[in-house]
C-alpha cells in the first residue's frame, strides 16, 4: 500500500534519472519519458480507483507517527490530480514527439519535464505544509527550466518576469509556514486542521494561514495578483506551455481548496472575500483576453478567467459548489493543455500565430477546426460538453446560495468567453490566409501532435457525454473536503503502518 | 533579543522589497537574496532564540534551555532551495545582459510582450521538401530521431541528429 502511495513521487524521479542516464540516445529519452508518463497516469487511475471507494489512503515517511513523520495522503481530489496530472504529461511527450524547428526541442525537455511532474505530484499528495513548500520549489526549478529552454530574448524576457514574481510569492509562502509553526506547533495539515477547529491556535495562526492564501492566490493567479501569467505563458515553447497550463496554476487551486477546507471549513470572512475575487477574476481576465490580438496570449488570459470559476466553488463552500470546483478542475486541465497544443498546430500550419497573420485553416485542415471547436466549445460551456456540466453546477450552487451577482458573472464570463473563442475561429478558420497559399506551411511530421490532441479531445467528449460518474466522484470528492474528521483520522490514526 | 532580530527582520524585508521594485535588474534579483534573508531569520525566530542547550531529548525528557530545533532544519532546508534559486536568477541576469546589452526591467517586459515572431519564411522551411515525402515514414515509424534540430546549446546534438539521419 505505501509503495501505492509514493508512486506518484518515484514514477516521475525514476524516469528523470534514466532520462538522464540514456542521454545519448534520443529515441530511449523519448520512449524511457513516454514510458514514465504512462505508468504515472496508470498509476493514478489505480489510485482513484481505491480512493473511489472512500478510502482515504495515508502515509508516513519513515513510519514515524503523525507529528514527527512527513505525511503522505491521497483522497479522491488528490488521487484524481494525480491521474490527470499524469494523462496530461503523457499528451505533452506526445506532443513533443512532432518534428519541430524550436531549439527547445531537445533531450533536456524531458527531464525537466519529469523534475516538474515530480513536484506537481508531490504538492497534490503531501499533508505537511513546509513538505507543500519543498514541492512547490521543486516543481518552480523544473518550470524555470522548462520555460527558459530554446533561449533567445523575448523567452529569456518572459523568464525573469516569471521567475522574480515567483520567487516572491514562495518568499512569503515560507515566511507563512514558519508563522504557522511558530503559533500552532505543528506543520502537519491534519493536526493543524485538528487545533484550528477546536479553536486552540492564537490570531497569529489565522494571519499566517491568511499570508499563506496569498502567496497561493499569486500561484494560481488570482485578481489582482495574476500580472505575470499572461505577461510570461506565451513565450514558451508550445508543449511547454501548454504543460504550464494545464498544470501549474491549477497546483496553486488544489493549495488553496485544500488550505481552506481544512482550517477554515465553514463560510466566513475568508469565504466572503474569495467571492468577490472570485467574481473578479472571472471577468477581468476575460476582459484581458478580449483585448489580446494572439493566441495563447488570449488562451493565458482565459486561464486566469477559468480559475475564477473554481475559487467561486472554493467560495461558496457548499457540497454541490465544492464538487463543481472539483470537477471543473479535471474539465479544465485537459481542455486548457489542449487548446494551447492546437494553437501550436494552429501556428505551425500557418506562420504565426498573430490572428492577423493567421488563416485558411477550415479550409485546409478541416480535422483541425473539429479539433479546435471541441475544447474550445467545452471552454465556452456549451452542453453536452465537459465545460456546460462544470459551469451549470456552479452557476445551481451560487443560485442556491443566493449569490445573485456570482451566477450573473459566472454566466457572463461564459458569453465572453465564447466570443473570444469565435474571435479565433474567424481569424485563423474562417479568414482566408492574409498571404494567400504561400503562408501556408508544411504539416510534415506533425502526426504525434495530432494524437495527443485527439486524445485529450476525446478525454473532454467523453468526461461530457458521461457526466454522471465524473460528477459523482466530485460529489463525493467534495464530501471528504467539506468533512476534514475523516481525513484527520486516515492521517493520525494509520500511525505508523 | 527577539527585539533586535525583529527589527533586522524588519530592515531585512523593507531593502528587500525596495530593491525589487527598482529598474535595474541586478538590485531586483540582489532584492529577492535580501528579502529572503529576512524570511529565513523570521522563520529561524519562530523556534525561540534564546536557546542556551543542545536539543538532546533524553529520557528525563527535553531540556528547558533548548531552542526548538524544527525551524532551525527548516531555515536550512530553505537556504539550500534559495541558494539553487539564486544561482538561477544569476544566470538568467547574466544572459540577459548579453541579449539586451541592458538590463531595465521596463525594456525586458517590453520585449517580453512584443508581437510574437513569425515562423521562418517558407523558402527556408520548404527546404527539407524532402522531409515532406518522407514524412509518412518516418511520422509513423519513429518521429523523433531524425528530426532532432541541433541544438545551439549542445554541438552534440547535431552528431547525434547527423549519426541518425545518416543510419535513416
Amino acid at each position: 500500500m505505501n509503495t501505492l502511495i509514493v508512486s506518484p513521487l518515484l514514477i516521475p524521479l525514476a524516469t528523470l534519472v534514466a532520462t538522464l542516464l540514456a542521454r545519448r540516445s534520443p529515441r530511449a529519452v523519448t520512449a524511457l519519458s513516454l514510458a514514465g508518463a504512462l505508468a504515472l497516469a496508470a498509476a493514478g487511475l489505480v489510485l482513484v480507483g481505491l480512493a473511489a471507494q472512500g478510502q482515504i489512503l495515508a502515509a508516513q515517511a519513515g513510519g514515524w507517527a503523525a507529528p514527527y513523520g512527513i505525511t503522505l495522503v491521497i483522497d479522491r481530489l488528490s488521487a484524481a490530480m494525480v491521474a490527470i496530472t499524469g494523462i496530461v504529461g503523457s499528451a505533452t511527450i506526445v506532443f513533443a514527439m512532432a518534428r519541430d524547428e524550436d531549439p527547445a526541442r531537445c533531450r533536456d525537455f524531458h527531464p525537466l519535464v519529469h523534475g516538474l511532474l515530480v513536484g506537481v505530484c508531490g504538492a497534490f499528495i503531501t499533508g505537511d505544509v513546509f513538505n507543500l513548500y519543498v514541492w512547490f520549489e521543486v516543481l518552480l526549478v523544473g518550470s524555470f527550466a522548462l520555460l527558459v529552454l530554446g533561449g533567445g530574448k523575448r523567452r529569456l524576457s518572459g523568464t525573469v518576469v516569471y521567475v522574480v514574481l515567483n520567487l516572491v510569492a514562495t518568499m512569503m509562502f515560507l515566511l507563512a509556514a514558519g508563522m504557522l509553526y511558530g503559533a500552532s506547533g505543528s506543520l502537519n495539515m491534519a493536526l493543524l486542521a485538528q487545533a484550528f477547529a477546536a479553536g486552540e491556535v492564537p490570531a497569529t495562526a489565522h494571519a499566517a494561514v491568511v499570508l499563506m492564501l496569498t502567496a497561493f492566490s499569486i500561484k494560481a493567479a488570482l485578481f489582482p495578483v495574476f500580472g505575470w501569467l499572461p505577461a510570461s505563458y506565451h513565450v514558451a515553447w508550445t508543449p511547454v506551455s501548454a504543460l504550464f497550463a494545464g498544470l501549474l496554476t491549477k497546483v496553486g487551486v488544489y493549495a488553496l481548496i485544500r488550505l481552506v477546507t481544512l482550517f477554515w471549513p465553514d463560510a466566513g470572512v475568508a469565504h466572503e472575500v474569495l467571492l468577490w475575487v472570485a467574481c473578479a477574476t472571472m471577468l477581468i481576465g476575460v476582459l484581458g483576453a478580449a483585448a489580446q490580438v494572439e493566441v495563447r496570449r488570449i488562451l493565458s488570459f482565459h486561464i486566469v478567467s477559468q480559475v475564477g470559476y473554481m475559487i467561486l466553488g472554493l467560495a461558496l463552500a457548499t457540497p454541490l459548489a465544492l464538487a463543481g470546483a472539483v470537477f471543473y478542475l479535471i474539465h479544465h486541465i485537459v481542455v486548457k493543455a489542449n487548446l494551447f497544443f492546437i494553437g501550436g498546430i494552429a501556428a505551425r500550419l500557418t506562420g504565426s500565430e498573430r490572428l492577423a497573420a493567421m488563416g485558411g485553416l477550415y479550409a485546409r485542415a478541416p480535422w483541425l477546426a473539429v479539433l479546435f471547436a471541441i475544447p474550445a466549445l467545452s471552454l465556452a460551456g456549451i452542453p453536452p460538453l465537459s465545460g456546460f456540466w462544470a459551469k451549470f453546477v456552479l452557476v445551481k450552487a451560487s443560485l442556491d446560495a443566493s449569490a445573485w451577482i456570482a451566477a450573473g458573472v459566472a454566466l457572463l464570463t461564459g458569453i465572453f468567453t465564447l466570443l473570444s473563442m469565435s474571435k479565433i475561429w474567424n481569424e485563423a478558420f474562417l479568414k482566408p490566409h492574409p498571404a494567400g497559399r504561400a503562408g501556408e506551411r508544411s504539416a510534415a511530421g506533425m502526426r504525434p501532435a495530432v494524437w495527443a490532441v485527439s486524445a485529450l479531445a476525446v478525454m473532454t467528449v467523453a468526461i461530457g457525454l458521461g457526466a454522471g460518474p465524473v460528477m459523482d466522484y466530485a460529489i463525493a470528492a467534495a464530501e471528504q473536503l467539506g468533512a476534514p474528521a475523516g481525513y484527520i483520522a486516515a492521517v493520525t490514526g494509520t500511525g505508523g503502518r | 533579543m527577539e527585539i533586535i532580530v525583529s527589527i533586522t527582520v524588519g530592515l531585512l524585508v523593507a531593502i528587500g522589497i525596495w530593491m525589487l521594485l527598482d529598474r535595474g535588474l541586478l538590485r531586483v534579483v540582489l532584492g529577492i537574496v535580501v528579502l529572503g534573508n529576512g524570511v529565513n531569520l523570521a522563520v529561524f525566530s519562530a523556534g525561540r532564540l534564546d536557546g542556551r542547550a543542545a536539543a538532546f531529548v533524553t529520557e528525563a525528557g527535553a531540556p528547558a534551555l533548548a531552542a526548538n530545533p524544527l525551524p532551525q532544519a527548516l531555515v536550512l532546508t530553505a537556504i539550500v532551495i534559495g541558494f539553487a534559486l539564486f544561482v538561477f536568477a544569476l544566470a538568467v541576469l547574466k544572459r540577459s545582459w548579453e541579449l539586451h546589452g541592458n538590463v531595465e526591467t521596463d525594456r525586458i517586459t517590453a520585449v517580453a510582450e512584443e508581437p510574437a515572431p513569425d515562423l521562418p519564411a517558407p523558402a527556408q522551411s520548404v527546404t527539407p521538401t524532402s522531409g515532406v515525402a518522407a514524412a509518412p515514414q518516418a511520422a509513423g515509424a519513429s518521429p523523433a530521431p531524425g528530426v532532432l534540430p541541433a541544438t545551439p546549446a549542445a554541438a552534440k546534438a547535431t552528431r547525434h541528429g547527423a549519426a541518425a539521419g545518416g543510419q535513416a
